[in-house]
């Protein structure tokens, strides 16, 4: 027993493992298990995979940090789910890549804020937020009624989102997995949103949110 | 759970408390061969170690933290086991609303054994908030418009959902209605009050009618013809050549512009005649409204707010445009 510790001070290799080994605890009793479990893995019932141009609107929502100032995440307090609707569930997340909840509530919490305002409201609120909400501290995203979706990868990103749910996705009766993409829609997609803009796609984003369990 | 992880997260959890536990005393012996406070034997830049014991306040806290971790399992549990409280957040792992209400329903019964956080508050709430809301669901629209906390209850709920477009002082704004004047587009009675905010409201749409009116020409002169409509002065030529066309408009806006509510029509065609503009009265703004056309839509509230919340919201509308 005689200076143990003096061992794993000076060897710092041995040191780095037993570091590594104590933080990780955490994580391995916490987080590890929540990958196979079925209520973090089996989508809700309602989930839908988003089409291509709101899957367009996703990437420019995270191209513009949208996460930084707004959650989509409900907690289960009464004080939300009164403003918010139901409080989110770990269902209705299991195809997201990487997930939005965010963590800084500086504006409201958009995760059922899908069907909430009109597409109109939506688009002048972008485009100038004080035009519509006075009190918004919102900052305007003028470029994004200017800059228009050339398509050239978007049947990728949606060939990806296959790869990345295919053992999450919903299951036939015979309890075949159901990508998330046909070939066609993955083949139609660049079409789909070519030529729209910005503001299309991430207007198409926000109406998709929450609907899955209202 | 299944039982592997069940297993996992235990000896995981527990091994590191008993770890955390036997390394404590450990360190609590002197086993470094050296006196209590004497030189461990070794300087740098003339700092000297001593072989000093671990604080007593520092020992005695970290034990009581894991003592106070078992407590914690015992009271709140580990794995698939739910502790001595039953006690849990929220309802996770459902898959649909009606999942979500059958388990509240279930945990909330007395002999279940499980104490949902969540559904725990919303009972309390709704005991205190429930009879206040069945009282006014009782009443009539027209007499909670005149019950001064129904109406602070409608702003309150008000200014929370439907601010953001008409305005924190409901007055709206462009493309959004102004709900404290008398210019309806569905109608201002309770009834279509609250119909327009349970089920929402898509116009039929204005298409743009640039091509249709022969170009930016027929545009100015409809646009004209549309502003002589409340009073306004106008080029007479231009007024007289758009009133020829105005027959395309009348369908919707009616043969003088009046507006398909003043026809009886649940289109969303507003009225041109009395001088309020939904999308702006410039000359330049009635042009673009022809030239691109126009679609508002009214989302609905019934899911979202339910129907007794609309009910109280409806009230304060009505209430903003009497006397």
């Amino acid at each position: 027993m005689k200076n143990i510790h003096e061992k794993v001070e000076k060897n710092i290799g041995l040191f780095v493992i037993f570091t590594i080994l104590a933080i990780s605890i955490g994580g391995l009793v916490e987080i590890t298990p929540l990958f196979f479990q079925k209520a973090t893995t089996t989508p809700v019932d309602n989930l839908k995979p988003y089409t291509a141009l709101q899957m367009e609107g996703r990437d420019i929502y995270i191209r513009e940090g949208c996460n930084n100032c707004h959650s989509q995440m409900i907690r289960p307090f009464r004080a939300e789910t009164e403003r918010y609707g139901h409080y989110s569930v770990a269902g209705e997340q299991v195809w997201e890549h990487p997930f939005l909840w965010g963590s800084k509530r500086t504006g409201p919490d958009l995760a059922r804020v899908g069907g909430r305002y009109s597409d109109d409201w939506h688009k002048a609120h972008l485009y100038d937020p004080r035009s519509v909400v006075p009190e918004s501290n919102m900052p305007a995203f003028k470029w994004l009624a200017e800059n228009t979706l050339d398509g050239e990868i978007t049947g990728k990103k949606l060939e990806t989102f296959n790869w990345l749910t295919r053992n999450r996705s919903h299951k036939d009766e015979n309890g075949n997995a159901i990508p998330l993409y046909t070939q066609a829609e993955i083949d139609g997609a660049g079409d789909a949103v070519k030529g729209r803009t910005e503001m299309d796609a991430l207007v198409a984003y926000l109406q998709s949110l929450g609907h899955a369990l209202k | 759970m299944s039982t592997f992880w069940n297993i996992w997260v235990w000896v995981l959890s527990i091994g590191t408390l008993v770890g955390c536990f036997l390394l404590l005393r450990m360190c609590l012996k002197n086993f470094a061969g050296v006196e209590e406070g004497e030189s461990m034997g070794h300087t740098f830049d003339g700092i000297e170690e001593l072989n000093n014991p671990l604080p007593k306040w520092w020992s005695t806290f970290f034990l009581l933290t894991i003592i106070w971790a078992f407590g914690y399992i015992a009271l709140y549990g580990l794995g698939n086991w739910t502790g001595l409280l039953g006690w849990k957040s929220s309802n996770q792992g459902i898959l649909n609303i009606a999942e979500s209400k059958a388990q509240t329903v279930e945990y909330l019964k007395k002999d279940s054994g499980v104490l949902v956080q969540y559904d725990r508050e919303m009972e309390q709430a709704d005991a205190k908030y429930g009879p206040i809301f069945d009282a006014y669901a009782a009443r009539s629209i027209e007499d909670l418009a005149t019950d001064a906390e129904a109406l602070k209850v409608g702003q309150r709920l008000y200014l929370q959902n439907c601010s953001q477009c008409h305005g924190s002082d409901a007055r709206g704004t462009t493309g959004f209605p102004n709900l404290t004047d008398k210019d309806w587009l569905y109608g201002g009675t309770p009834e279509k009050i609250k119909e327009t905010l349970l089920y929402g409201r898509k116009a039929v749409g204005m298409m743009p009618w640039a091509t249709v009116l022969g170009g930016e020409e027929g545009v100015k002169e409809v646009a004209a013809y549309v502003i002589s409509l409340s009073g306004r002065s106008v080029n007479a030529d231009l007024a007289k050549a758009g009133k020829a066309k105005f027959g395309l408009c009348a369908g919707c806006h009616g043969p003088d512009g009046q507006g398909s509510l003043a026809l009886g029509l649940p289109m969303g065609a507003p009225n041109l005649s009395d001088n309020t503009w939904l999308y702006g009265g410039s000359q330049r703004a009635i042009e673009e409204s022809i030239r691109n056309g126009r679609a508002g839509v009214m989302p609905a509230w019934k899911a979202i707010l339910g129907e007794e919340k609309v009910h109280v919201v409806s009230a304060y509308i009505y209430s903003l445009s009497q006397d």
